[in-house]
């Protein structure tokens, strides 16, 4: 496989230009803003829990920024649908960075984790569940 | 019959000088390489890593207080060095001349040393929209420390500054500091800084230039400016990274309290007092960056011989070029102003595309240009954008180099079709 199909493989496209999950939720029981100044890729998250309080049960987000940010912000999506809230705080990283299968460099990667960062700092803001570390007491989420 | 005076248009031979650069004897990803971001940094001649070397293997020691010969040899080196940023700033003297790391380090000197000083509430900074964070961060910073007010001189939608709305800024408040860019370095834009350092004069404000864009392009004269300091980087005009400079009017250098204390800037020492050294050692705590001062005057010899007045002309031309270029691809939006009043800078946006995924995309291809807000998120706000694309020339910029970049913009524009 080519350096360039590595990078933008077809899947990766996809989510890009079909994004799962788009758009926003009313009265969402938990929602969280995260930017990415340094290249200025933006989303924000809303989650609605089912009737147990705790089981993801749809899941948003809007936004925009780079292909790779958004794309895995779209994968997120149908990852944890379905899944608990403590379930996804405890989310590892390597499992997303396992579904969108492609080498990232380091300033790649921040673009990548935006929307799994921004969703645990939503659901801590409405259940408490754990931050991922670094970020214990930030609200609006500025990764930097 | 008298004589009719033409000025001749110098001219450089890129193609040529590009060989004076070992960088571009390497391919990228199978491809030649189109280094597109010198106003992030520039590329090193051979010439300049010559001399640095060579000082290294045969003159370097610590400077001024040493009394063997080598010390002398390190020191005059050194000085030299000082001798040749004067002379490309036609500064009255080398006593005004202050090797700092970068030009970033040589405005925060200004800020602290002056501004902590002199401002106070009621008084007004006024920077310009188009600054880098360089010439931006320190003054909002030293200006929210003394409680005066922070104020900008905005943009026309050309990417030119409003030079009317000086006036009303001065309603507001006591100016004390302008600080403004010669060459804004995300648009490229040429400032008319001399409307600028006139206006700071009439108010008995000081003005500051940050020329870190401006020097490597087109000659610099801070005498003809008219300013009161002026900033400058030796690693965007071909020099090491690590040595930049300071100029300033000697009569406001002596009346400021230092910047950085410690050795080398001293008088004498006692146990109760210290008193200052004699300009510019005043202003140079400790080591000096000996041998990147030295390989910052081996670049300047370089562009010296080359021509600032054939650069600058090399790099209008090259903009003009590219903007033609840019505007065959309907999909693409530039910019700033016309080619005949930017340096060799052109900002862009692919409709549709973040400029992280067209500049990996251009990597892949070859092409290093730079992604981002350039340090310049006020400006980047001004203009409605999260980030843009920017590719920038320099001396050794051939317009193959943009024919590959546009080229590879079609690559980025089929991928996300």
């Amino acid at each position: 496989m080519s350096e360039f199909d590595q990078l933008y493989r077809e899947v990766i496209l996809d989510h890009y230009k079909n994004p799962r999950g788009h758009g926003v939720i009313e009265g969402a029981d938990a929602e969280a803003e995260g930017q990415n100044p340094l290249c200025g890729d933006e989303v924000s998250i809303y989650v609605a829990f089912g009737d147990d309080g705790e089981t993801i049960d749809e899941v948003k987000f809007s936004g925009r920024g780079c292909a790779i940010s958004q794309a895995a912000t779209s994968m997120l999506m149908e990852m944890v649908q379905g899944r608990t809230a403590t379930e996804v705080a405890t989310l590892e990283k390597d499992a997303l960075l396992d579904e969108i299968g492609i080498p990232l460099t380091p300033i790649r990667l921040k673009c990548a984790m935006l929307g799994l960062t921004t969703l645990k700092v939503a659901l801590h803001k409405a259940k408490g569940t754990p931050l991922p570390e670094g970020l214990a007491g930030f609200d609006e989420l500025t990764l930097s | 019959m008298g004589r009719v005076a033409v000025k001749t248009i110098p001219k450089l031979d890129a193609h040529k000088l590009r060989t004076d650069f070992p960088i571009f004897e390497q391919e990228f990803h199978g491809k030649p390489l189109a280094f597109l971001d010198s106003a992030a940094s520039s590329q090193k001649p051979r010439q300049m890593l010559d001399v640095m070397r060579e000082f290294y293997e045969t003159s370097y020691a610590n400077v001024h207080r040493g009394v063997y010969e080598l010390a002398e040899r390190a020191t005059a080196g050194l000085e030299g060095a000082r001798e040749k940023v004067r002379a490309l700033l036609n500064a009255p003297s080398t006593r005004e001349v202050i090797f700092t790391r970068n030009a970033t380090e040589a405005i925060n000197l200004v800020a602290y040393a002056w501004g902590l000083n002199n401002l106070r509430p009621g008084d007004l900074v006024v920077v310009t929209e188009l600054e880098h964070h360089s010439n931006y961060v320190p003054w909002q910073y030293i200006a929210g420390r003394t409680g005066a007010g922070f104020r900008m001189i905005p943009l026309d939608e050309s990417g030119e500054l409003q030079f009317d709305a000086l006036d009303e800024i001065a309603r507001d408040g006591d100016v004390k500091v302008t600080a403004v860019n010669l060459v804004s370095n995300s648009l490229g834009t040429i400032n008319q800084v001399e409307r600028v350092t006139a206006w700071a004069r009439e108010h008995g404000a000081i003005s500051v230039i940050d020329a870190a864009q401006g020097a490597p392009h087109k000659v610099v004269d801070v005498q003809a400016l008219g300013c009161d300091f002026l900033a400058v980087s030796g690693h965007k005009m071909c020099g090491p990274s690590g040595a930049g400079a300071l100029w300033g009017r000697a009569e406001l250098l002596e009346a400021m309290e230092p910047f950085l204390v410690g050795g080398h800037m001293i008088r004498a020492v006692s146990f109760d007092k210290t008193t200052w050294g004699e300009l510019p050692h005043k202003f140079e705590a400790g080591t000096a960056p000996i041998a990147e001062a030295v390989g910052f005057g081996a670049a300047i010899d370089y562009l010296t011989e080359i021509g600032l007045d054939a650069i600058e002309q090399h790099e209008h031309e090259l903009a003009a070029y590219a903007l033609d270029r840019l505007a065959e691809l309907p999909w693409v939006t530039t910019y700033g102003p016309p080619a005949d009043r930017r340096a060799g800078i052109v900002s862009f946006n692919v409709e549709g595309i973040h400029p992280h995924d067209v500049a990996q995309i251009l990597d892949l291809e070859g092409v290093a240009i730079r992604a981002g807000h350039h340090c310049c998120q006020p400006l980047m706000r001004k203009l409605g954008v999260a980030a843009t694309n920017r590719a920038s020339f320099y001396l050794y910029t051939i317009r193959e180099e943009i024919d590959q970049l546009v080229a590879a913009l079609e690559r980025v524009r089929k991928v996300f079709a």
